[in-house]
């Protein structure tokens, strides 16, 4: 039987004790996942707000791929990740195969297509309200894009969140291409999975007690940003 | 105000707008020029916002065409601005928002910050510059994007129920920058719903009624007598 | 001014020093999950990098997918336990210079309550027999691993034919060994495992070894370098120094004093002569 109560144990006890192996592994996930944040948002904000404000034929076919790729499973990411950086598939001369930056490119295709999605969405509720008066001022579509997404950038700050929190619980696409590697590769949720798969299980669930503990702080700090923020501005 | 070039007269040339099955706006032609200051009346669904818009270009006409004139070149929107009857603000200082219009303008820094807080001053509220502009009030917001509008030294105004949405107090103050505006030069184009204001600010009125232009006068001969049988029954209070 | 400060923040983030490839020495060694879940690597890579300088980065796989990352090229160094795997790996001139590193052995664990009356028996065919016949439920890896092979190759010598017999007792998790014994520990099945692993897993419940010492339950670990001629960028001396070193007598030696509760898990038994 389980032992919850040695679980929290063993979580305070790896937080407490600043155990070395897991400060590693718990920078290197916030380090993953942070920089695939980084590259998802950049370029899935402005890609939402484009679709968000621009009228094309086949438009509505696109949002509905877009918002059906927010459910890319990661283990499908992590394979085709794989079978791009293989040394057996094109960009194996990369030599990126289980380095990080493996795992930030796997995570970052995971991430786009939330952000994208979602900011296309907000954007396009926004367009509506601002729409006449943007044009009135002579804002092209170009320029507005850019307005918008400052402007709604409260709003944003959740969907980078959903972005993160997306990267952070995944592991099906970071062990595929990091390989779990101890030291370099390994991440908390590939830690966890180990530590299960070794029957360690306390230990695994400490590890859990982490990460959501961490995923928790993320939110609160954003949350708490949101509204201080938005009350002031409005 | 003496300009180079001018966007005026403008000329309406059977204009239409359809939308569906409905024809808001019918086969209207008439010519605007600059000075005077034009109220559209009419009642509800008239389609005098529609017109508007059709003029600014927001809309594009399903028949006939909106003529500038051709004495200048470039973007006509360029020389004209609008307000609406409510004023939508960037999340960002009362400053900023007047800045905004400038910057697409090409005005560098220095320029915009000092033509945004002159107006600002103009319109009375050069002591809220830095407050973030969606926390001022409905009256504010609304004398804000006057100032906002005014910056861009428009050489026609279009406002759309501009009051519609104020206290009495709030709505004179927009009242009498309206005018100030008109006194440098600008052509105002307004659409009401008061015909108190009406009076106080018009110099001609269009009267629409459902989307086609049933009278044109000037101001003081509507207010003695509508000639036309619709004018009449609304300044009644029968139509809606 | 806000908006440039974040995206400057948001972009040191990014190059905050991540490790990628080619920083220092390394090599990717493809090896099994068995061999990963014992500890073995954490107890003798340090003392391996230490010596060398050389960081031993092991993706952990079942043996099947330890060679194919190999024939890929993405490991410069396998090291599996799967003899015919591993011969078939180097007639297809994957591999180079492969050489018998060290054994351990397997084991095949049950509940206390033993429902098929096996504890204690050395004959494992026996054993096997008997679960297949009384059905009893048996947890078995299913994926391609060393383990799984060496498994199925004693289902076949106790003339038991597997496909026939097979039935809701036989749980086939496609996974490797950790999870598959934690499946037979909370269903309270049989299941096939590597001495090694068996020792350092921690969530037993109520399992027990029940089946061990069979001769035909030995478990042989060979290590190979990735033919450099077939894969070019295989850094060839760095994986040549580890093979040396598992192969010498200091590496050995690390090897033997490897133990949990002061039991040895591997036992080395390099010989020059052989191959």
């Amino acid at each position: 039987m389980l032992d919850i109560g040695a679980a929290f144990a063993t979580a305070f006890a790896l937080i407490t004790g600043f155990d070395p192996a897991l400060r590693q592994i718990v920078a290197l996930s916030i380090a993953v996942s942070l920089s695939a944040v980084a590259i998802g948002t950049a370029l899935g904000l402005p890609l939402g707000a484009a679709i968000a404000l621009a009228r094309f034929p086949g438009r509505r076919a696109v949002i509905v791929v877009l918002n059906a790729l927010m459910g890319l499973p990661p283990v499908v990411v992590g394979l085709v990740v794989y079978l791009m950086l293989s040394r057996a598939g094109p960009l194996g001369s990369l030599g990126l195969l289980f380095t990080p930056g493996a795992m930030v490119i796997a995570q970052s295709i995971l991430i786009l297509p939330i952000v994208a999605a979602l900011a296309r969405q907000i954007i396009e509720d926004a367009w509506a309200e601002y729409e006449e008066q943007l044009r009135s001022l002579g804002a092209l579509p170009g320029r507005a894009v850019w307005t918008l997404l400052w402007d709604m950038r409260f709003s944003l700050v959740t969907v980078v969140l959903s972005g993160f929190g997306r990267a952070a619980a995944e592991v099906g696409a970071v062990i595929i291409v990091g390989g779990n590697i101890n030291g370099v590769t390994r991440v908390m949720t590939t830690a966890i999975a180990l530590e299960t798969s070794k029957g360690d299980l306390p230990l695994a669930l400490g590890l859990g007690i982490v990460l959501m503990t961490l995923v928790l702080l993320a939110n609160a700090a954003a949350y708490a940003l949101k509204e201080t923020a938005l009350s002031r501005v409005g | 105000m003496v300009r180079a070039a001018s966007i005026l007269p403008l000329r309406l040339d059977h204009l239409g707008y359809r939308v569906g099955s409905t024809q808001i706006i019918d086969d209207v032609t008439c010519d605007l020029t600059g000075g005077s200051r034009t109220v559209v009346l009419g009642p509800n669904g008239a389609g005098k916002s529609v017109l508007l818009r059709l003029c600014h270009g927001l809309l594009q006409p399903t028949l006939g065409n909106v003529r500038w004139s051709g004495s200048f070149s470039g973007d006509p929107r360029l020389w004209q601005a609008m307000v609406f009857q409510r004023p939508v603000m960037l999340r960002r200082s009362a400053l900023a928002n007047v800045t905004y219009g400038l910057k697409l303008r090409g005005y560098p820094r220095a320029d915009r910050i000092e033509l945004a807080r002159t107006m600002l001053d103009r319109v009375g509220l050069g002591a809220l510059a830095g407050r973030p502009a969606r926390v001022l009030s409905g009256g504010e917001q609304q004398r804000l994007a006057l100032a906002r509008a005014w910056a861009l030294d428009p050489e026609v105004l279009f406002l759309d129920e501009p009051t519609a949405s104020l206290d009495p107090a709030a709505a004179r103050a927009v009242e009498e920058i309206i005018d100030a505006i008109h006194r440098e030069g600008t052509k105002i184009v307004m659409t009401t719903h008061n015909l108190g204001q009406a009076h106080r600010l018009a110099d001609e009125i269009l009267f629409l009624d459902r989307g086609r232009l049933v009278e044109r006068s000037s101001a003081a001969e509507f207010f003695r007598g509508p000639t036309s049988a619709e004018a009449s029954a609304y300044m009644k209070g029968e139509l809606p | 001014m806000n908006r440039r400060f974040t995206l400057a923040l948001l972009l040191a983030l990014c190059a905050a020093p991540l490790p990628t490839a080619a920083q220092d020495k390394f090599i990717v060694v493809a090896s099994t999950t068995s061999t990963q879940d014992s500890g073995l690597f954490e107890y003798l890579l340090p003392i391996f990098k230490a010596k060398t300088g050389i960081d031993v980065r092991v993706v952990a796989q079942g043996t099947g997918q330890a060679l194919d990352t190999a024939r890929r090229g993405d490991a410069d160094v396998v090291f599996v336990h799967d003899k015919v795997a591993e011969m078939k790996f180097l007639e297809e001139g994957y591999g180079v210079d492969r050489r018998e590193v060290m054994y351990n052995d397997f084991v095949i664990v049950g509940p206390k309550s033993d429902p098929a009356k096996i504890a204690g028996t050395k004959d494992v065919a026996a054993a096997l027999k008997k679960i297949s016949a009384d059905k009893i439920p048996f947890t078995s890896r299913g994926d391609r691993s060393g383990t799984h092979a060496a498994e199925l190759r004693l289902w076949k010598a106790a003339g038991v034919d597997l496909d026939a017999v097979k039935g809701p007792w036989y749980r086939e998790t496609g996974q490797g060994m950790g999870p598959t014994l934690n499946i037979a520990a909370a269903m309270g099945a049989y299941a096939f495992t590597d001495r090694g692993t068996w020792l350092n897993f921690k969530n037993r419940q109520d399992l027990h070894v029940a089946v061990e010492g069979d001769s035909k339950l030995f478990n042989q670990y060979g290590v190979m370098l990735v033919n450099p001629a077939k894969h070019p960028h295989v850094k060839k001396d760095l994986g040549m120094a580890f093979i040396d070193y598992v192969t010498s007598p200091e590496g050995q030696k690390t090897i033997a004093n490897y133990k949990i509760n002061g039991q040895e898990l591997f036992f080395p038994n390099y010989r020059k002569e052989r191959s």
